[in-house]
């Protein structure tokens, strides 16, 4: 990992003056009556690898989704470094350091992956449509520099050789790690991933575990983790929070929630009471 | 040209428009055949340098101004827009007012440099006005609230007959030339005959020349745009808006500036159309514009801005073609002999009681006169493109490119 992207590291790590750097507060969403988030709470500090599980329909991407203000809760109150973000419009929150990759891919399939990772770090440029329109001067730098961060991240990511490949002609392992890429390019200090290996061989489920660990590790970026690989997630994940029907179950550590009759109840079900 | 021709040693280079050797030399020699073509000197490329062929070269700068104005905001952006035509009649009438000649009509007299710039910019915010509609329909609903606004603007437009002079005579609209204030003698003329450097050049060669400079600068300028900040912005918010969202894009913003841009563009294309045609009626700017810059857009193929002077080269010499050829089959149908005679007969009707698909006579007659058949043809070609090429010509290009680059291997 080099240059630019340790100096960020680096820049971040002072000490810090807020409690949690999210704090999901008893948060309530729902749909015409169906409730999808029903008094959810969590916390992710600096750092931490969070994680997220639960059955289908659990309301795993609900959470996200509220999180980045797409959905907007009824109640309850998520704070970003102490501070509300409630109501924020989506890319606000992007602009605050929270980045996020998707459980269908979401990435901008006529465009290379170059131009998708570039993308990611439209929050972090500053000229405007006439000074890109000349092509002169800051407009030019600013381009130039942050081509230099994407290459580095693409370096990281060991995507070199598709670089200028539309994206939509990738394989869906290189897409997934495409995703990651225009996440990291946000420069975040916390990074939402909705399902990383779903549907991946072991290899690719092994080799996208490393990359989520050298993010948390080498750029000491917090993660919140959404998967249903229950082996990558007991192996990496420092906390997990269950929640099943939209409310919370059990928050623990890794080994603590396996154990927890609630969690094994959601998963496996209730031993039948046979006379 | 020695060693690894696609081998950048520097991001500023792998970043540039002309990034390899034969992008350079092609275009290159594409602005030496620009340059030269109207002094007649080409081997080959004479018959161009005559008036009328002038004139249709003037129009193909003037559609591809517009065009690469569509191409930002349904190609890059991805909001289907019918509506170009209104912008581009905005734009003209501001030229009309601030430009036009004094008289009984609304007209102020003043130079180029202020009426041009100010169409774009007048242009520019009546798109803003419109642009937050794009946030509440999408697709083909947006396509039919912008094909609202022609039909709106088409009756604005004739019925401001002090603006517009009325749908009978029309107006005459400011000139192309250069002057400081409201002088007598115009510093450059570009409508008058005359000597530039020692060479004897049309009026028409002149206005060629002026047009196809502001269309270079215009297709410099949006290339910028799609390849900085903002055009990624533009491509995100078209291939998956929330996703754009989520990774910080405005989307209220984006929307609102592609409209802005792209009916900018279309501000200062409608303006130098009318100033080209010198006189022209409110209609000038229905539906049929429109039609003709969304065909150049996707024939060329949507969101290349090269794309772009392909599309508006070909959507523009269609209809001569067409011409050309329905009278040399209307000849065939009425002298030729035998099964020439006959096929030639079947496409061309040359009398009242004669049916053929194209008719060669004026007013009424069975089949389809030359304009009609064209429009038909517009509309068959974007159906062909979309389905078989949805890159447009640029696609065909880069398939004959990419078979020679393997030549004679497959792949």
């Amino acid at each position: 990992m080099s240059g630019q992207l340790l100096k960020r590291r680096a820049e971040r790590s002072g000490p810090s003056d807020y409690e949690h750097l999210l704090a999901v507060k008893d948060i309530h969403l729902s749909f015409r009556g169906v409730r999808a988030i029903d008094g959810v709470s969590f916390h992710v500090d600096d750092g931490e690898l969070f994680a997220i599980i639960g059955p289908n329909g659990a309301g795993k991407t609900s959470l996200f989704n509220s999180i980045n203000q797409v959905y907007r809760p009824e109640e309850g109150d998520i704070l970003w470094k102490g501070e509300s973000i409630m109501g924020l419009k989506p890319n606000r929150t992007a602009e605050l350091g929270i980045a996020r990759t998707f459980q269908n891919i979401a990435l901008y399939p006529h465009m290379t992956v170059l131009e998708n990772i570039l993308t990611g770090r439209h929050v972090r440029m500053t000229q405007g449509w006439l000074a890109g329109a000349m092509w002169w001067g800051k407009a030019k730098k600013e381009e130039i520099a942050n081509r230099e961060i994407v290459e580095e991240i693409i370096d990281f990511l060991e995507i070199e050789q598709w670089r200028k490949y539309p994206v939509g002609l990738l394989p869906y392992g290189i897409q997934k790690r495409v995703e990651l890429g225009r996440a990291l390019a946000m420069d975040p200090e916390l990074l939402l991933l909705d399902e990383p290996v779903a549907g991946m061989n072991l290899e690719e489920t092994e080799d996208m575990a490393r990359f989520i660990l050298d993010v948390r590790d080498e750029l000491d970026i917090a993660i919140v983790l959404v998967e249903h690989d229950m082996g990558l997630v007991m192996d990496i994940a420092d906390r997990v929070l269950v929640v099943d029907f939209g409310k919370p179950i059990a928050t623990g550590k890794p080994a603590e929630v396996q154990q927890n009759p609630n969690v094994i109840k959601a998963y496996l079900g209730e031993e039948l009471e046979t006379a | 040209m020695r060693g690894r021709p696609l081998l950048h040693t520097s991001y500023v280079s792998d970043q540039a428009i002309f990034n390899s050797g034969t992008k350079k030399v092609l275009v290159g020699l594409f602005l030496l055949i620009l340059a030269l073509m109207p002094l007649g000197v080409i081997p080959g490329l004479k018959w161009a340098a005559t008036n009328s062929w002038m004139r249709v070269f003037g129009e193909v700068a003037v559609l591809l101004i517009a065009a690469l104005g569509l191409n930002i905001l349904t190609g890059l952006a991805g909001q289907v827009s019918l509506g170009h035509a209104f912008f581009m009649g905005i734009g003209a009438y501001t030229a009309a007012i601030l430009g036009g000649p004094e008289g009984p009509l609304w007209g102020l007299g003043l130079p180029i440099w202020v009426w041009l710039p100010a169409a774009g910019a007048v242009a520019a915010l009546v798109g803003v006005v419109i642009a937050p509609t794009s946030l509440r329909v999408r697709g083909l609903y947006l396509a039919i609230v912008t094909l609202g606004l022609v039909f709106i603007g088409e009756h604005l437009f004739r019925n401001f007959d002090f603006i517009t002079g009325g749908s009978q005579s029309g107006r005459t609209f400011p000139p192309l030339e250069l002057k400081l204030w409201k002088e007598e003698a115009p510093i450059v003329s570009f409508q008058t005959d005359g000597s530039w450097f020692g060479i004897e050049l049309s009026s028409q060669a002149k206005m060629f020349y002026l047009l196809v400079a502001f269309a270079i600068v215009a297709s410099l300028l949006a290339k910028n745009i799609q390849r900085s900040r903002a055009g990624r912005a533009f491509q995100s918010i078209r291939d998956r808006d929330i996703a754009a969202e989520i990774t910080g894009v405005d989307e209220f913003r984006y929307k609102t500036l592609a409209f802005a841009i792209s009916s900018g563009y279309a501000g200062v294309a409608g303006a130098l159309f009318a100033a080209f045609v010198s006189r022209t009626i409110p209609e000038a700017f229905g539906l049929p514009l429109s039609v003709e810059v969304i065909a150049i857009v996707l024939i060329g193929g949507a969101g290349i801005v090269s794309g772009m002077v392909l599309g508006s080269l070909f959507v523009i010499v269609l209809p001569l073609i067409v011409q050309n050829l329905t009278e040399w089959l209307s000849d065939l149908a009425r002298s030729g002999e035998g099964i020439v005679q006959s096929i030639a007969d079947f496409f061309v009707a040359t009398g009242t009681f004669d049916f053929g698909l194209i008719s060669s006579l004026p007013g009424s007659s069975p089949g389809l006169n030359v304009f009609q058949f064209n429009q038909v043809l517009y509309g068959l070609l974007i159906v062909g493109f979309i389905i078989f090429e949805p890159l447009g010509l640029y696609g065909i290009w880069v398939r004959i490119r990419n078979y020679w680059k393997g030549w004679p291997f497959t792949y």
